[in-house]
C-alpha cells in the first residue's frame, strides 16, 4: 500500500499553481486535503506523474459573506464549514452536510473545493451546490470563469474543469429568511459515501401554503438532479404529508437511476423517494419554526 | 523530483531534518526515519484511524499526507503524551479497560483529546460518532465511550461548586 513515485510541487499561490497545471496538465493531478486521491494512489488506483498540492496558497480557505452569498474557498476544511457561525446561521444545510462527510480526523483534512472536483454521485457538497444553485469559479492561465452548478457535474467523477483550471472559490446562496431545510442520506456505516442522498429547502407563504421549494438528490444518478421547474408547480400547495409523498415520488418516477449489483436501481429509487419526502417533511417543519 | 529531499519536520515542539522522496507517507516517516513508533499503522487508507496525529493541532491520518508536504506545519504525536501522570483520558481509558491489545489506542487518543476540547460535554450519540471513525476490533467499544464520557465529566471545571 505504497504510492507509486512522482514528482512533488508545493504551489504557494494560485498563480504558481495554475502555471504548474499549464506545464503538466493530464500528468498532473492537484492535491488539496487529499482524502480521496491518496488513498487512491496508496493503492495505485491513481499514479500521477506530477502531484501539485496546494494546501499552503495563502487565503484558500477564507468564508465570507457577500451580499446575499456566501464566498468559501475552494480549501475551506469540512470542518470549518461545519463550525462556521456564518454558514450556521445563512446556510445551515451546507453547515449539516458538511458535518456528515466521513469521520471528525477527515473532515478537518478534505476540502470543499476537492469533494466537489472530485464529484462523487453520491457526495453530499455536490448535492448541496447543485440545490442552491452555487457559482463555482475556475481559474487557468488562461483565465477566470464561473460555472453554475448545473453545468459543473458532468458525470461520474466528472466535471466541467478543464485539465489545466483549478477550482478557486464557490459562492453559495444564502438561505432565505424564514427558510426551512431537510437534509436526509443513508449509508450502509456512518462515515462511508452515501448510497442516496435528498435535500430540500421550503419557504411558507403568509398562508402557510407552499411559496417556494427546492430540492434535489444525490446517488441517484451519475451527477446530482435537482427539482428545478417542478419546485414552481408546487406555490400554493399545502404543505402535508400527503403532498411530500407526491412530489417525491413523482421526482423520483422521472429518474434514471444507476443500477449495480449492491445497489439495484429499484432499491436506490425506492430509498430516494424515502430520503426526499422526509427532506421536504423536515424542511416544512423548519419553515413553520420547528425542529424536526 | 522524485528523488529524496531534505526536509524539515517539526514534530513534538522539535526540529528533525530528514532525506525522503515525495511518495513516503508521513506515517513511515514518523515511524522508519524518526522511530516515532508510537504511531500505528493499519489500513493505509484512512479507514482505520490508528495512524491519527494532529497537523497544527487537527486530528489527521497520517497515511494520507506525504511527508514532504509538513514542511512549517506543527505535528503532535502520541508521544506527546507519554508523560507522567496520564491525562483524564488516558486514565479513564485504562481505569474503565478501554483497551485490550491497544493498537487503535494512540489513534483514539490523538482524535478524542483534540474533539474534547470542542466538545467539552459530548452526548453518548455524539461520543459513538467521534469514535466512528477509530476501528477497534477488540473491546467492541463499549468500555471505550465509558473512558471517553468519564475523562469529558473529569475535564469539565466543577459547576456552581
Amino acid at each position: 500500500m505504497k504510492p507509486a513515485a512522482f514528482v512533488y510541487h508545493g504551489a504557494r499561490s494560485i498563480d504558481e499553481a495554475v502555471a504548474l497545471l499549464a506545464s503538466h496538465g493530464d500528468d498532473a493531478k492537484l492535491l488539496a486535503g487529499g482524502q480521496s486521491l491518496v488513498p487512491m494512489m496508496n493503492m495505485r488506483l491513481a499514479q500521477p506523474r506530477h502531484v501539485i498540492d496546494i494546501n499552503n496558497i495563502a487565503q484558500g480557505d477564507a468564508i465570507a459573506l457577500d451580499g446575499d452569498r456566501l464566498v468559501l474557498g475552494a480549501l475551506v476544511r469540512h470542518e470549518a464549514v461545519a463550525r462556521s457561525a456564518l454558514v450556521r446561521t445563512r446556510c445551515p444545510i451546507l453547515a449539516a452536510a458538511a458535518a456528515s462527510i466521513g469521520h471528525y480526523a477527515i473532515r478537518t483534512r478534505g476540502t470543499l473545493g476537492g469533494s466537489l472536483a472530485h464529484a462523487d454521485p453520491a457526495a453530499q457538497l455536490p448535492l448541496i451546490m447543485t440545490l442552491l444553485d452555487a457559482a463555482l469559479e475556475a481559474r487557468s492561465v488562461r483565465g477566470s470563469r464561473m460555472v453554475g452548478a448545473a453545468q459543473f457535474f458532468t458525470g461520474v467523477f466528472a466535471t466541467a474543469l478543464a485539465p489545466d483550471e483549478l477550482l478557486t472559490t464557490v459562492q453559495v446562496p444564502c438561505l432565505p429568511t424564514g427558510a426551512g431545510w431537510g437534509f436526509r442520506l443513508m449509508s450502509r456505516r456512518v462515515g462511508d459515501f452515501a448510497i442516496a442522498a435528498a435535500a430540500a429547502t421550503v419557504t411558507l407563504d403568509t398562508d402557510g401554503g407552499i411559496d417556494t421549494v427546492r430540492a434535489a438528490l444525490g446517488g441517484v444518478e451519475a451527477t446530482p438532479v435537482s427539482l428545478g421547474g417542478l419546485g414552481a408547480a408546487q406555490r400554493g400547495h399545502s404543505p402535508d404529508r400527503a403532498w411530500s409523498a407526491a412530489l417525491a415520488k413523482s421526482f423520483v418516477a422521472a429518474r434514471q437511476p444507476l443500477d449495480d449489483p449492491r445497489v439495484p436501481a429499484v432499491y436506490r429509487r425506492e430509498l430516494a423517494e424515502v430520503l426526499l419526502t422526509r427532506a421536504l417533511d423536515d424542511a416544512v417543519v423548519r419553515a413553520r419554526g420547528g425542529s424536526p | 523530483m522524485t528523488e529524496a529531499t531534505e526536509i524539515a519536520l517539526t514534530v513534538n515542539g522539535e526540529v528533525h531534518r530528514v532525506t525522503v522522496p515525495p511518495r513516503k507517507l508521513l506515517s513511515d516517516v514518523l515511524r522508519d526515519d524518526l522511530g516515532l513508533t508510537g504511531t500505528h499503522v493499519g489500513c493505509e487508507h484512512g479507514t482505520c484511524g490508528a495512524c491519527t496525529i494532529w497537523v497544527d493541532g487537527a486530528p489527521t491520518r497520517a497515511c494520507l499526507i506525504f511527508a514532504v508536504q509538513m514542511a512549517g506545519h506543527a505535528l503532535t504525536t502520541i508521544e506527546a503524551f507519554a508523560g507522567d501522570p496520564l491525562t483524564p483520558l488516558q486514565q479513564a481509558l485504562h481505569e474503565l479497560h478501554g483497551l485490550q491489545c491497544g493498537f487503535c489506542t494512540p489513534g483514539i487518543v490523538m482524535t478524542v483529546e483534540a474533539w474534547l476540547k470542542d466538545n467539552p460535554d459530548p452526548s453518548e450519540a455524539e461520543i459513538r460518532d467521534v469514535l466512528s471513525g477509530n476501528l477497534c476490533r477488540c473491546t467492541g467499544y463499549h468500555n471505550i465511550v465509558r473512558a471517553v464520557a468519564a475523562a469529558a465529566r473529569r475535564m469539565r471545571p466543577a459547576v456552581g461548586a
